[in-house]
């Protein structure tokens, strides 16, 4: 394995439990893994309390409930209950999908802490079809809800070309919606996202005119809502601190129970990622080649090795070096020191010419038809 | 902002201060976040309680650890922690 070093190991922090891979929606940029169809089996509401207890033991302290569509699982009021009951700060992360006024009270007297909401669009149209389903009107109703309810709201929305000139009218929406906070997602170009890259990714002229006019709101709706805002790292010139480091703070558990260090790391090829059916929480976390892998900096390669700044953002996400150079030792391709950068300028250009294009092709949407392509 | 002397202070509903068993602190935690408190901030914090206004919770905390001159202290933590919206005052 590639890292060995086990002293200074942190303890988990962040807890993200992807109940299942099933979802109404059929987002383009679903972060789920391509051949999602393969993994289909879900471990029990037992092995998931377990997992919740034996991490919480260890530190970990906020909790995302995730999917796929979370709420798909009827087991969800009962481990939300069960976090609460172990002091977890605990998150649903939903489309809405499902949602209705009783859930969300039942949810709230279960002890969840606050419901995350994604709208993928201002308008309906444009939502409705990048949803796959219809779903916008619900959308905005489960969000006054959830505000109505006394959770704190947040309101996510994932950005990409064919959304990116709506900014104005989304931040408009989020506001008129008493959002409390509003994550402005740039797509991250793994699972579903990298196969519709040339038809997702902005232009730099887009991305830039975008990020003006949500740095002004910023300013207007200081104190009264929270804006993230997450980078589109290909127009960047370093690598993102991905995950705060390998298996330093957070914890992923795959629908199947496979443990992960990241949510994509299922696509590294040799990590044999271990299952928590057969091992605690505990020993995945310290002792798994898994989340050994990347942990400290003696698996770099050069230019990380000798970098000033590999203590800053640990050479990059593991899995954009993997699927853009082949490679998942080598330095991220973000970096403008990396030697591979031009992956990164050809994914611009060849995304520019798609998107002037007049027969562009279609976008690819996430369900399990198309996911049987993938295996 | 900063905090107005007249009104009491209450910790915000939509953040949660606990006792980290594993960390051996007190943390907040809010969506996407959380905040690690010093034994100093935290005791303060607990006093947000909505029953105290600024002038009470010094006196409180002066009695507490037997000692005096914390108002200035008290008061920029405070100024810290209404605009990060941890506290309240209607």
């Amino acid at each position: 394995m590639a890292g060995s070093n086990k002293t200074n190991i942190t303890p988990p922090r962040w807890l993200l439990a992807e109940l299942t891979y099933k979802c109404p929606l059929q987002c383009p940029y679903c972060s789920n893994p391509l051949d999602y169809a393969k993994h289909s089996d879900e471990i029990s509401t037992e092995d998931w309390k377990q997992v919740l207890s034996q991490a919480r033991k260890m530190g970990a302290v906020q909790l995302g409930f995730s999917g796929g569509e979370p709420l798909t699982r009827p087991d969800l009021p009962e481990l939300v209950k069960h976090a609460r009951d172990l002091g977890y700060y605990s998150n649903l992360i939903t489309s809405g999908y499902g949602l209705d006024e009783e859930k969300i009270i039942e949810l709230k007297e279960a002890g969840l802490d606050h419901i995350q909401v994604s709208i993928q669009a201002s308008s309906k149209d444009l939502n409705d079809h990048l949803a796959g389903t219809k779903s916008f009107e619900h959308k905005q109703e489960v969000a006054r809800l959830v505000k109505k309810h006394g959770y704190p709201m947040v309101l996510c929305v994932v950005i990409h070309r064919e959304n990116i000139h709506q900014m104005p009218e989304i931040l408009a929406m989020a506001e008129e919606l008493g959002a409390d906070y509003l994550e402005l997602a740039n797509t991250q170009y793994y699972g579903w996202a990298h196969a519709n890259r040339d038809q997702l990714l902005p232009t730099q002229e887009q991305f830039e005119k975008a990020e003006k006019i949500a740095q002004d709101f910023k300013k207007t709706v200081e104190g009264k809502m929270k804006i993230y805002y997450v980078v589109p790292d290909f127009y960047e010139n370093r690598p993102k601190a991905c995950m705060n480091g390998w298996g330093t703070t957070f914890l992923t558990i795959a629908p199947d129970g496979v443990a992960l260090p990241c949510h994509s790391a299922r696509e590294l090829p040799g990590l044999e990622c271990p299952s928590v059916t057969e091992h605690s929480i505990s020993e995945i976390w310290h002792d798994s080649k898994a989340f050994n892998f990347f942990r400290g900096n003696e698996w770099m390669q050069e230019p990380c090795k000798s970098c000033d700044e590999k203590d800053k953002d640990f050479g990059g996400c593991r899995c954009q070096a993997y699927l853009l150079t082949g490679d998942m030792y080598k330095t991220d391709p973000v970096c403008s020191k990396s030697p591979d950068r031009q992956v990164i300028q050809d994914a611009l250009g060849s995304a520019r010419e798609s998107a002037l294009s007049a027969d562009e092709k279609p976008l690819i949407f996430r369900n399990s038809k198309n996911s049987k392509l993938f295996d | 902002m900063s905090i107005k002397p007249d009104q009491k202070i209450q910790f915000s509903p939509m953040h949660r201060l606990q006792w980290e068993e594993a960390q051996q602190k007190d943390v907040i935690l809010y969506p996407e976040g959380m905040v690690e408190l010093n034994q100093s901030s935290a005791e303060i914090l607990k006093l947000c309680d909505g029953s105290r206004d600024l002038d009470q919770i010094v006196v409180d905390l002066e009695e507490k650890f037997s000692t005096t001159g914390l108002k200035n202290d008290i008061t920029s933590f405070l100024d810290v922690a209404l605009n990060n919206g941890w506290i309240q005052q209607n």
